[in-house]
C-alpha cells in the first residue's frame, strides 16, 4: 500500500480550509487595497488585519478547545482557514524589506515591533477574554 | 478590477490555505518536539517566493493573483502568535522569543534572497 503524504487527511477539513481561506484571503487583498498606503508610510492595512485576525484566531480556537464544535467543518474552517488566510505573514515581510530597502530603518523596526507586540496582546486578550466568559457562564 | 480577477483572488486564497494546511499538517505529525516548525516552514518559504516575484518583476493583477492572494492565504500571522503566546503560556519561554525573532529574521532574508534570485534569472 503506498505511503499517504499526509496520513489520515481529513478531505472535510480540507474543503473547509478552502473555503475559509478563500473568505479571509478575499477579505484581506479587498481590505488592502481600499486602505492602500504608500511604500515609504506605515502599512497600516497589514498591520490591522494582523491584530484583528489574531484576536479573532485567539478567541474561537481558545473557545472550541475546550468546547469543540459539533461540525468537524467549523474548525478548520474558521482557525486554519479564514484567520489563517485573513491575516499574512509574507507581505508583512515584504514591506519590512521595502521600508529597509528605502533607508526607512525606523519606520521597518517600528512596524515589525508593533505587529508582533499588538498581535501577542491580541492574542492574550482574546484568550482571557473567553476564558472569563467561560468561568462566569 | 474584473470580477474575474476578484474570483481568481478568492480560489487562489483558497488553495494558498490548502497549501498551508497540508504542509503544516505534514512537518507537525513528522516532526517532534514543541518547536512550530511548520508554520516557520509555510511562513519562511511563502516569503521566499513572494521576494522571487517581485524580483522578476511581476506586477499589476499578476501580482495581486500570485502574490497578495495565493502567497499572502499560504502564510499567516495569527497561527504564529498563537503558537508562540501558548509556548510562553507553557512555560517554555526561551523557545518562544526564539520562534519570534527567527520567523522575523529569516522572513526578511527570505524576501533579499527572493528577490536576488529573481533579479538575476
Amino acid at each position: 500500500m503506498p505511503t499517504k503524504v499526509v496520513p489520515n487527511l481529513d478531505r472535510h477539513a480540507l474543503t473547509a480550509v478552502f473555503l475559509g481561506g478563500a473568505a479571509g484571503g478575499l477579505l484581506r487583498v479587498w481590505l488592502s487595497r481600499y486602505f492602500a498606503s504608500g511604500t515609504t508610510s506605515w502599512p497600516w492595512a497589514i498591520f490591522a488585519i494582523n491584530v484583528t485576525g489574531s484576536f479573532a484566531l485567539a478567541c474561537l480556537a481558545t473557545w472550541w478547545k475546550e468546547r469543540p464544535p459539533e461540525s468537524r467543518f467549523h474548525h478548520p474552517l474558521w482557525t486554519t482557514g479564514f484567520c489563517g488566510a485573513y491575516t499574512t505573514f509574507s507581505t508583512m515581510q515584504l514591506e519590512i524589506f521595502e521600508l529597509l530597502d528605502r533607508h526607512r530603518y525606523g519606520l521597518a523596526t517600528g512596524y515589525a515591533i508593533a505587529s508582533i507586540a499588538a498581535g501577542y496582546l491580541a492574542i492574550f486578550l482574546g484568550t482571557a477574554l473567553v476564558r472569563q466568559q467561560r468561568a462566569l457562564a | 478590477m474584473s470580477a474575474w480577477v476578484w474570483i481568481g483572488v478568492a480560489l487562489l486564497g483558497g488553495f494558498g490555505a490548502c497549501g498551508r494546511f497540508l504542509l503544516h499538517t505534514l512537518i507537525d505529525t513528522r516532526v517532534a518536539g514543541d518547536f512550530p516548525l511548520g508554520t516557520l516552514v509555510v511562513n519562511t518559504s511563502g516569503a521566499l517566493l513572494l521576494g522571487l516575484l517581485t524580483g522578476l518583476a511581476v506586477e499589476g493583477d499578476a501580482l495581486l493573483l500570485a502574490g497578495a492572494a495565493t502567497l499572502g492565504s499560504y502564510t499567516t500571522f495569527s497561527s504564529w502568535m498563537l503558537e508562540t503566546h501558548r509556548l510562553a503560556e507553557d512555560g517554555k519561554r526561551l523557545t518562544a522569543a526564539i520562534n519570534i525573532l527567527l520567523s522575523l529574521l529569516v522572513g526578511v532574508g527570505a524576501v533579499a534572497l527572493g528577490r536576488a534570485i529573481g533579479a538575476h534569472i
